[in-house]
């Protein structure tokens, strides 16, 4: 049942360049309804390939370690880059948000696997990457969609809501009283894409980690325990990372004078 | 009316001093010196552009002071607790809001706040005494706050504003969308509202009729 011994057909490097045509199907749409997305296209085309095949290798390599430090070391780097892109998707910035979302992630990530490894599936050991490196990239990956939207949402949401926080603020209300419907909002968005999926989970998608163990042999059974734990792991890890991301943004953009200080909020000028 | 400048034997509410503005490079006001005592209305006048909301909201704290103090009946802001000072020294928007609800719901919501829990609460026939005086009748309670119009909506923010107390009471172009006769019986009702308690006011007015016949004392805004 695990998937290292290779149950699956092995794809040919032609047949790889061969599935590499299918992104014409977006050029060409691309240029029919002139989107400008030809550009962007190959870009994502080309890094998603690099990166995978050097993913590929690394993880041939990794997986033959025995060293805790190293893999724990990995897994924050993952970290790392998950909280910094979390933050380039949003339209707005302040000063410490990087910050804010690294920390976010991290402790979403760190708390959630953490309990995932050493208590509901136990590899041996604990940091065994096999296990550790794929159950935390699902985290990650999903934790920062959760991030990116939450946060955007939260600081568009203050600026749209900016005359109704105010007038609230004016009114005697505390800086919390003011913007919770600001926040819940916020934290209610970014989980909605969670909770979507695991309601249609199964009937309208299979989700890649159960496909890959199904391709490799696995038991469908099997696989689909999987699923279920790094499901709840995920969305755990997406409702941590978001509640830290939003609080943490909602103490910088208020202050403990109650104040709003959208001041601190710059926007940012990007395409893509 | 009051006497003109300084009522110096009414009791001082409120002393703001050296206060200063900047926007980027622009320097709006600097040096500012402020004092109101019971009864006042104080006309704030000056260009457009000059800061006179900026001072409003200063007042109320709702921005950081870039420079001086300000001190209510003698206590810095810190010492009343910023929630507090706020609805002491309330800040009426130009652009009132109103969320979601009946005129009423609005009108009770800000009895809900933390800071406000054990100090009294909605008193119906108040505001319907308000509004009569408004020419307006009760009905006016149960309309949908987000159907009003700019006039009705700002005759909302008053009484939500007057309800609660306040001690000065800041007012940004307070009757700009209402029609003559509304303009008068707010003025009206605003001068017995300070009558009845050691209140002030501070407000703008882009009409300068409004200014020579509602304030007791104007201060113009200078660098």
């Amino acid at each position: 049942m695990t998937p290292t011994s290779s149950g699956a057909l092995t794809i040919s490097d032609g047949r790889l360049a061969l599935s590499a045509l299918l992104i014409l199907v977006n050029v060409a749409l691309s240029a029919a309804l002139r989107l400008g997305l030809a550009r962007s296209l190959l870009v994502a085309s080309v890094r998603m390939v690099v990166q995978l095949l050097l993913v590929g290798f690394v993880l041939e390599w990794l997986f033959r370690q025995d060293n805790a430090p190293l893999i724990v070391l990995l897994g924050a780097a993952m970290a790392m880059i998950a909280g910094v892109s979390a933050v380039q998707r949003t339209r707005r910035r302040f000063a410490g948000i990087y910050l804010n979302s690294l920390l976010s992630v991290m402790a979403a990530a760190a708390l959630v696997t953490g309990l995932a490894v050493t208590g509901l599936i136990q590899p041996q050991p604990w940091y065994n990457p096999q296990y550790l490196i794929p159950l935390l990239g699902m985290v990650l990956g999903n934790t920062l969609n959760g991030i990116s939207l939450g946060l955007d949402r939260f600081m568009e949401g203050l600026r749209s809501g900016r005359d109704r926080v105010e007038t609230a603020l004016a009114l005697g209300a505390t800086r919390w009283e003011a913007c919770q419907e600001v926040v819940r909002d916020a934290i209610r968005v970014a989980m909605i894409p969670t909770i979507n999926s695991m309601m249609v989970m199964g009937l309208v998608s299979l989700p890649g980690m159960m496909t890959g163990q199904i391709l490799q042999g696995a038991a469908p059974a099997a696989a689909v325990r999987y699923q279920i734990v790094i499901l709840f792991m995920i969305a755990s890890a997406t409702a941590l990372g978001v509640f830290g991301v939003v609080g943490l943004a909602y103490r910088r953009l208020t202050s403990a004078d109650h104040q709003l200080r959208l001041d601190r909020l710059t926007s940012v000028s990007k395409q893509g | 009316m009051l006497p003109s400048p300084p009522a110096l034997d009414r009791p001082l509410l409120l002393r703001a001093e050296q206060l200063k503005r900047q926007l980027g490079d622009r320097l709006l006001w600097s040096q500012l010196d402020l004092e109101l005592r019971a009864g006042e209305r104080l006309g704030l006048v000056a260009p457009s552009g000059a800061g006179k909301t900026l001072l409003l909201r200063a007042l109320a704290l709702l921005d950081p002071l870039q420079a001086g103090t300000i001190h209510l009946q003698g206590r810095p802001p810190a010492s009343w607790g910023l929630p507090r000072w706020r609805s002491l020294v309330l800040y009426l928007t130009q652009r009132p809001v109103a969320h979601g609800g009946t005129v009423e719901a609005n009108l009770r919501s800000p009895w809900s706040f933390q800071e406000r829990r054990g100090r009294g609460g909605w008193r119906r026939e108040r505001i319907t005494d308000w509004l009569a005086a408004l020419g307006r009748d009760p009905s006016f309670l149960a309309y949908d706050a987000e159907r009003l119009s700019g006039g009705e909506l700002q005759l909302l923010a008053l009484l939500r504003a007057l309800q609660l107390d306040p001690i000065v009471l800041l007012l940004d172009e307070p009757t700009a969308s209402l029609d003559g006769a509304t303009t008068g019986a707010v003025e009206a009702l605003l001068i017995a509202w300070l009558g009845a308690g050691p209140r002030a006011a501070v407000f703008t007015s882009h009409d300068s009729e409004q200014i020579q016949r509602f304030a007791s004392r104007t201060l113009e805004l200078a660098r």
